[in-house]
């Protein structure tokens, strides 16, 4: 295997909290092994900016909160062979969708306006800012999305279990233990 | 002469009058289910015990058993079709397992877990269900709602106090309350209740309780649901 | 204005009057309820916490059958309520526009209340109006025939507070539009004579006693009779008209031989919740035709020696119900119903009319039973079957009308008669539904072996693409099976015959058949209450250009699920005119199939529409492109 030209894999945090990847880096010293085999391409850990576009594979952490998210799973979509979702909120929206049952125009009448201590509160409108969705949707509502690691987070176990599934060319699968939704 | 049936291959004794569940639940063969409960009158809705009997789909909590029957659960199929009615049921309601109280010992999660349900896969309906805390003791939270109605079942046939019941029709389906408010408060529902034991997922929950058991403790934790049903609760 | 607001004292006068008047009988909860939404508007909370005191029943159980159907309201809904019917002939007819017409009117949104509370405009599944539509029902009172004029007098008369009874007698004109009569709507008969012919055909009245049951148990008259009644619906091989084709002669030999428990007694129910969108011959059977079927009910109750009987009439046609019960009240008076029928000692059988609410699936035999014991319309758990255990746990036989009707006949002309009519494995004749492209819409009954391109022919369809026989669960027959037959061998059907131009897309049927079984979905089980839903999400799609192949092949998979995982058989039937117009009319969907990749599953640039309107942004980043070219 080492032989073999190393996966690109590619990361991200959208609507989430960074929890996913911090269970990534759970997989402590197998990272070793991992990275016999991968190469980071853009990532938090690589700091890299934009995909290449010849990447193996894409994990996506966090669901589509704003438009912003939206443009960086689309990216990812485009470049990534395989597009994996990992963690709750990226496969049913998670903590930010429960947001969903409330109109957006009340929560930021409420943020802006409303909220006691707030005077001549604004909604912010610069165009650099990105705009929030009515919903907050998991990602396979947006793009083909082929695999999915469930857990908020999942632990780094089922993190490297879904993964070296993947690269021994396995359909990735979680035993009892592994396989959780919180 | 004792009656028997075939399940996946295995032969299966039952007396007379029992449903292919009871059998197999007694033979020790987890078949999964939600709305079944071995103390209520079987339901037959959430259709996730479906098997088949001689090559038909039928559910085998309502199903009795016949000598000779040829039943087949445990395959490829059936799983997938069963997963793909937990999924539908995921994306109906709002489930969010990190914040549920229920999370561990929940019924609808462990058989998911069972199905190996990896994602949802449909696309979600995000309902907007308000949640009733006007009881002392009790929370409803109707987002987690399957409509299984076994405190339908149990407040009627149990407590005999018909506090719950099912209203609207089709996707519009909903668990209402005994009280011209609507309200869990105003009705004379009690912890001690039957129907307050019976949810299998979080809809109903005791106040000032949750999370009380650590993750990796907690029912579904320790064995899967297949292991934990067939050893009887 | 208080129009909705009845005072509390008058409200609980008219919950009294009408709970007492149905013997305090929880069982009679859905004509309660409808009885009291006639007199107030709507079920008030306060019409319900008297229900509750005076029926001793729990809110929950009132609020869950009030719940279900469609034509109770527990929200004020006007004064005047009105609802189109919907199915793919009245928009055809062009009954969207008649319904915005009407709106605009009367200044009130579709699906709202007018803000004076005087009137709501909806719509609702198929009236048994589509010979004659676009039609609608205001409070639930069937019109037919609409027209833009039409609509504009509606208008008027509602704007003038007119009452429904002052309305001009024309509007509510039905006709019955039949085109082709054969042995069952040209029979000379005579009421009481189809009874008569039954019992007099008893071989040797007493003799042959010592196995049979007879009318009443344990009576010993009239023991010959019964038999030889069904003997001949055997004979004639008579078979369900509702399209199941359930051999009508086994089914009352079952209900007959049950077991009856002390204080139970057989019932005979005629399922006139003639549901299924296209179909509307039960209305011209039950307009014309009644004491045809009222005899044929007779002739089952004296087969099967039963003593009560229902009609289950759906509540599209109430407007038929005073006119049955004064064929009711003439047949009591003429000793046709009532005790010792026709001077038969022991014939004691009478008929009750129960009005439905707006719910397709009461068609269904068990749920319809569920529902005549007032209860939510699920069907249910099988077996037990109704022959056995049926209305209120006794042993029931239900048919279709037209069944009924069939059996009186039978009874009159005898069952080898009638078994040479028609084919070798469907005997007799069938009433068709007649409706969409074509000159002459109406009832045409046929002998059994008729051909698709037969009727075609005579009711002047030209340039025909398809036609959906039985109705949305039944199945869609393209050009290239014209040849085929109407008959259990070939081409079952409960009657109606729905035809479509080449004019027509073929998608758009089997959508708005998608949106009518998602909208009667009972919600019991859940591959039909969620899988319905997604699948009239995923036509939707289609229809707003946004599917691709994924989408496609996602529609097939829960095709596939709903046939297999569904509780009873609207759900298996749910996906059938998706399966048989991609099937038979492919290129229908892959016009829709407007994208090569997947596709979000909403439009993500109305998803920013409330974001760009609260901070007044309209920037390029303020957009994103979709693929998605429709509603959210």
């Amino acid at each position: 295997m080492s032989e073999k030209k190393k996966l690109k894999v590619a990361t991200t945090s959208l609507a989430g909290c960074f929890g996913c990847h911090m269970s990534f880096l759970d997989i402590d010293e197998r990272l070793f092994t991992l990275l016999e085999h991968i190469e980071f391409d853009r990532s938090p850990l690589t700091d890299i900016k934009t995909c290449s576009p010849d990447c193996d594979i894409g994990i996506i952490e966090g669901g589509l909160c704003n438009a912003e998210n939206v443009h960086v799973l689309r990216e990812f979509r485009q470049n990534c062979r395989i597009l994996i979702a990992m963690g709750a909120c990226a496969i049913n929206g998670g903590l930010p969708a429960q947001r969903n049952h409330l109109p957006l125009t009340t929560i930021l009448e409420e943020v802006y306006h409303t909220s006691p201590g707030l005077a001549n509160g604004m909604i912010p409108n610069d165009p650099e800012l990105p705009l929030p969705l009515n919903q907050v949707h998991p990602i396979h509502e947006v793009v083909k999305v082929d695999y999915f690691i469930p857990g908020c987070p999942p632990s780094g176990d089922a993190i490297w279990k879904v993964l070296t599934d993947l690269l021994a060319g396995r359909e990735p699968s979680l035993q009892h233990g592994l396989m959780h939704y919180d | 002469m004792s009656l028997t049936f075939t399940l996946d291959g295995k032969t299966i004794p039952f007396v007379d009058g029992e449903t292919i569940i009871q059998a197999a639940g007694k033979a020790g063969v987890f078949i999964p289910h939600l709305c079944y409960h071995p103390e209520f009158k079987p339901h037959g809705s959430c259709k996730l015990c479906t098997v088949k009997v001689n090559g038909r789909h039928t559910a085998s909590c309502t199903m009795r058993a016949m000598p000779g029957m040829v039943v087949e659960s445990d395959t490829e199929e059936i799983n997938a079709e069963r997963r793909a009615l937990t999924q539908m049921l995921f994306v109906e309601g709002n489930h969010f397992c990190p914040s549920c109280e229920k999370s561990g010992n929940c019924q609808l999660q462990a058989t998911a877990y069972h199905l190996g349900m990896m994602s949802p896969h449909y696309d979600h309906f995000f309902p907007n269900r308000p949640v009733d805390a006007t009881h002392p003791d009790v929370l409803l939270d109707f987002n987690r709602c399957i409509l299984c109605s076994l405190c339908v079942r149990a407040s009627r046939d149990v407590d005999g106090k018909n506090v719950f019941a099912l209203s609207g029709r089709g996707i519009k389906t909903h668990l209402i309350v005994n009280a011209k408010s609507g309200k869990l408060g105003d009705t004379n529902f009690a912890l001690a209740d039957k129907a307050a034991q019976v949810c299998p997922v979080g809809v109903i929950l005791k106040k000032r309780q949750g999370f009380a058991v650590p993750i990796g403790e907690r029912k579904y934790d320790k064995a899967p649901i297949s292991e934990a049903v067939t050893e009887g609760k | 204005m208080a129009l909705n607001t009845m005072h509390a004292e008058a409200v609980a006068g008219v919950v009294d009057r009408v709970v007492s008047r149905y013997r305090r009988d929880p069982a009679n909860m859905v004509q309660i309820l409808r009885e009291i939404q006639e007199s107030c508007d709507w079920i008030s909370p306060e019409a319900i916490d008297r229900l509750q005191s005076t029926l001793g029943v729990p809110r929950t159980k009132i609020e869950g059958v009030a719940g279900f159907y469609s034509f109770f309201y527990t929200e004020p809904r006007g004064k005047y309520r009105v609802l189109f019917s919907d199915n793919i002939t009245d928009r055809m007819l062009g009954n969207r526009a008649l319904m915005e017409r009407l709106c605009n009117n009367l200044w009130v949104e579709r699906g709202k209340v007018s803000e004076d509370g005087l009137v709501s405009v909806g719509k609702t599944a198929c009236t048994g109006m589509c010979d004659q539509g676009p039609a609608l029902l205001v409070n639930n009172t069937a019109i037919a025939g609409l027209t833009a004029e039409r609509i504009d007098e509606i208008a008027e008369l509602i704007r003038n507070k007119q009452p429904l009874s002052e309305w001009p007698a024309a509007f509510f004109k039905v006709e019955d539009n039949i085109r082709r009569a054969d042995i069952l709507l040209n029979a000379d008969f005579k009421p009481g004579e189809a009874l008569l012919a039954g019992r007099a055909r008893a071989p040797d009245e007493g003799l042959m006693a010592s196995n049979m049951r007879s009318w009443r148990e344990g009576l010993p008259s009239g023991m010959g009779g019964p038999i030889a009644v069904l003997d001949e619906i055997k004979r004639a091989g008579l078979r369900g008209r509702g399209g199941a084709g359930f051999t009508t002669g086994l089914k009352w030999e079952a209900c007959r031989n049950a077991q009856l428990k002390s204080g139970y007694q057989r019932i005979v129910v005629c399922n006139a919740d003639e549901g299924e969108p296209g179909t509307f011959k039960d209305r011209v059977l039950l307009s014309s035709y009644a004491d045809l079927v009222f005899e044929g009910m007779t002739v089952a109750a004296y087969a099967v020696g039963a003593t009560k009987g229902f009609i289950y009439l759906r509540g599209e046609y109430r407007y038929l119900l005073d006119h049955l019960n004064a064929v009711l009240i003439r047949r009591r008076r003429e000793n046709l119903l009532g005790e010792n029928i026709l001077g038969i000692p022991g014939a004691d059988f009478d008929i009750e009319i129960h009005v439905g609410a707006g719910a397709y699936v009461c068609g269904e035999e068990s749920a319809l039973i569920e529902s005549l014991e007032g209860k939510r319309g699920t069907p249910r758990n099988r077996p037990p079957f109704p022959v056995t255990n049926g209305y209120l746990d006794q042993p029931t036989i239900v048919n279709n009308v037209e069944t009924f009707a069939a059996a009186a006949i039978i009874a009159l002309k005898g069952g080898d008669w009638y078994a040479g009519i028609g084919t070798k494995h469907s005997a007799g004749t069938k009433l068709l539904s007649v409706s969409g492209d074509c000159e002459r819409p109406g009832i045409y009954e046929y002998p059994f072996g008729v051909s698709i391109r037969q009727v075609l022919a005579d009711c002047g369809a030209q340039d025909t693409q398809a036609v959906q026989v039985s109705g949305p669960s039944g199945i869609c027959v393209a050009e290239a099976e014209f040849d085929r037959i109407i008959g259990f061998e070939d081409i079952p059907t409960a009657g109606a015959f729905t035809i479509f131009n080449k004019s027509r897309d073929m998608f758009e049927v089997a959508r708005n058949y998608v949106h009518f079984f998602q909208h009667e979905s009972c919600g019991f089980c859940t591959p039909c209450r969620v899988g319905t839903s997604l699948l009239k999400n995923l036509m939707d799609k289609l229809h707003y250009g946004a599917g691709s192949p994924y989408d496609f092949s996602e529609i097939e998979k829960l095709n596939q699920l709903l046939q297999s995982m569904s509780h009873c058989g609207l759900g298996h039937t749910a996906c059938n005119p998706v399966l048989d117009t991609i099937a038979k009319f492919r290129p229908a969907y892959e016009k829709r199939m407007n994208q090569k990749d997947f596709t979000p599953a909403f439009d993500l640039d109305r998803a920013l529409s409330a974001a760009r309107q609260m901070t007044g942004r309209d920037d390029p980043n303020a957009h994103l492109s979709t693929e998605h070219g429709g509603a959210a």
